[in-house]
């Protein structure tokens, strides 16, 4: 009689699993469960003030978005992270190949490098600010400098890791320079410019956000400053919701259909 | 040099300076021989004898080299095409069947649909858009060879392009060769190690020593085609050859060579 029990518990626990284990489930469960923490630890805060609840936040985030400009501000933040993203990714990837494939560039461009690597973002944002003034190009130079590093170290190791064989193939059939970069070489670096474009974003977000609160008078970062000498915790979250959803478009509308095309071949 | 030879080795000397981890070693010395025109010509060695990297210098991969490899141009143009298929199919696993055929062809070969006629006669006509990862060792090896016949060679180079393969895999793709080399003759240098294969397909077979290596026996294939597999005639050819070059086959019977072997 306990074997049947148990017997039937486990084929209702398999027919659960079977219904809402699938990775769609599990996303929203994870979801619904952050919300529930969420909203139980503003209990603790009866002022809701240091922790408003997740509906204030939508209302507040509603609010900005009609009467403060939150998509003026957004789009501001997104156009910085856009410039600084493509001018770091491009400088980076040619920086990348360069000192992958030759070694002298290597040996002269390393220092540079791991100076560059090892400088702390506050110090790139603060001697771009003083030497290029409080403007658009200093915040975006900035930011594009604290990346660079990063990609290039990504890139060198994908050019190292290229293979010399099908290289040679590009050879002895004579395929001209252009091709063979783009078809024969390029390929081979996808997933490592991937890896650095997907790490590129997220931390490009971050440091975007220091620059406009040191040196914007608009952006995500600026407003944040604002809030925060308001007290305005509503309004900060608000911004930080746009901005995740804003980031998961960019992820799942963008980057993973990207790279699934790159890696088609698989 | 006469305008006949489609090919001319004349190597005095190939060495390979060792690094740290590899002694210095003397891989070719004192090779030399012409291939005629058209000619389907067989090399057969021991393994590490130097047959690659003979066929990377012949195909312009390897410059480092003391003497000369001569390709005398064709009408085709003022260098002349040197196709040359490796040991492994080298596709680029990015691109489609297709693409990796049309890849180094120039525009208008392309545009003609030169590959795609090559890989349809190759039976990879309802394989032209997939990816090489595909498809099995045969095919990926039919593609190669469609790819090297496809920008017309005055010079073909195989290496080992058939080991690994099963026997009747092997024996079609043989026939498949031979095939395209008739209806689009052209000077062939083939390396393996099966001499049974070598006197399927050759004209001649070239037989290398020990490193450092040079020619020790030139022989002449003179059996009628098309040729069987595996052929009473092939077998009685082959036995005809040890019986009066004894030691010929003596460092390929299997892997009794030392490749680290170099010379003071
Ligand atoms: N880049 C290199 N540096 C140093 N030594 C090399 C290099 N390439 C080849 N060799 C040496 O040269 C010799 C000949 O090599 P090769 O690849 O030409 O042999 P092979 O005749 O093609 O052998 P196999 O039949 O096994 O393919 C080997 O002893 C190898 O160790
Ligand atoms: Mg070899």
């Amino acid at each position: 009689m306990a074997v049947g029990t148990v017997d039937v518990a486990a084929t209702a626990w398999g027919r659960l699993r079977r219904t809402f284990g699938g990775p769609a489930w599990l996303r929203v469960f994870s979801f619904v469960l952050l919300l529930a923490v969420w909203s139980l630890a503003t209990t603790a805060d009866p002022s809701g003030q240091v922790l408003p609840a997740p509906w204030v936040v939508l209302d507040t985030m509603w609010y900005h978005l009609n009467e403060e400009g939150l998509l003026f501000h957004l789009g501001v933040t997104l156009w910085r992270v856009a410039a600084a993203f493509f001018g770091a990714m491009v400088i980076g990837v040619a920086l990348g190949i360069l000192m992958g494939a030759r070694r002298r560039a290597d040996i002269i461009l390393d220092g540079w490098h791991i100076l560059f690597l090892n400088m702390p973002a506050l110090v790139l944002i603060i001697l771009c600010y003083v030497w290029f003034g409080l403007t658009e190009v200093a915040a975006i130079v900035a930011v594009a400098l604290n990346k660079i590093p990063n990609v290039v170290v990504t890139v060198r190791e994908g050019t190292r890791a290229v293979d010399r064989e099908l290289l040679d193939v590009a050879r002895v059939f004579r395929v001209d320079r252009r091709t063979t970069f783009l078809r024969f070489f390029l390929p081979q670096l996808y997933p490592y410019v991937m890896a650095a474009a997907r790490g590129g974003i997220a931390l490009i977000w971050k440091i975007v956000l220091v620059v406009e609160l040191l040196g914007r008078s608009n952006g995500v970062g600026f407003k944040l400053h604002e809030f925060f000498q308001l007290f305005d915790i509503a309004a900060v979250l608000a911004y930080t919701l746009a901005f995740v959803v804003v980031m998961m478009v960019i992820e799942y509308g963008v980057m993973a259909p990207l790279e699934r095309r790159c890696t088609r071949w698989r | 040099m006469a305008v006949t030879a489609g090919l001319s080795v004349d190597i005095r000397r190939k060495r390979f300076e060792g690094d740290g981890r590899t002694p210095p070693h003397t891989a070719i010395e004192n090779l030399r021989f012409d291939v005629p025109v058209g000619q389907f010509c067989c090399l057969l060695g021991p393994s590490g004898c130097g047959k690659t990297t003979l066929l990377n210098i012949a195909a312009g991969l390897d410059h480092d080299v003391d003497g000369s490899v001569g390709i005398p141009a064709d009408d085709a143009g003022p260098r002349p095409a040197v196709s040359y298929m490796f040991q492994t199919p080298r596709l680029l696993p990015w691109m489609s069947v297709r693409d990796n055929v049309d890849i180094v062809l120039d525009p208008d070969a392309r545009a003609e649909g030169r590959g795609v006629r090559l890989l349809e006669r190759m039976e990879l006509g309802s394989y032209l858009e997939a990816y090489p990862t595909r498809l099995s060792g045969g095919q990926r090896r039919r593609v190669a060879l469609a790819r090297a016949f496809a920008i017309r060679p005055a010079l073909l180079l195989l290496d080992e392009p058939f080991v690994s393969l099963d026997q009747p895999v092997g024996n079609r793709l043989r026939e498949i060769l031979l095939d395209l080399w008739q209806a689009q003759p052209t000077t062939v240098l083939f390396v393996t190690h099966d001499l049974n294969e070598a006197i399927f397909l050759g004209d001649r077979i070239l037989f290398l020593s020990q490193p450092p290596s040079c020619v020790v026996q030139d022989v002449a294939v003179d059996l009628a085609r098309p040729r069987t597999p595996d052929s009473p005639a092939i077998h009685a050819f082959r036995t005809g050859l040890l019986d009066r070059h004894g030691g010929l086959l003596a460092g390929l019977a299997g892997a009794t060579t030392d490749p680290g072997h170099s010379t003071p």
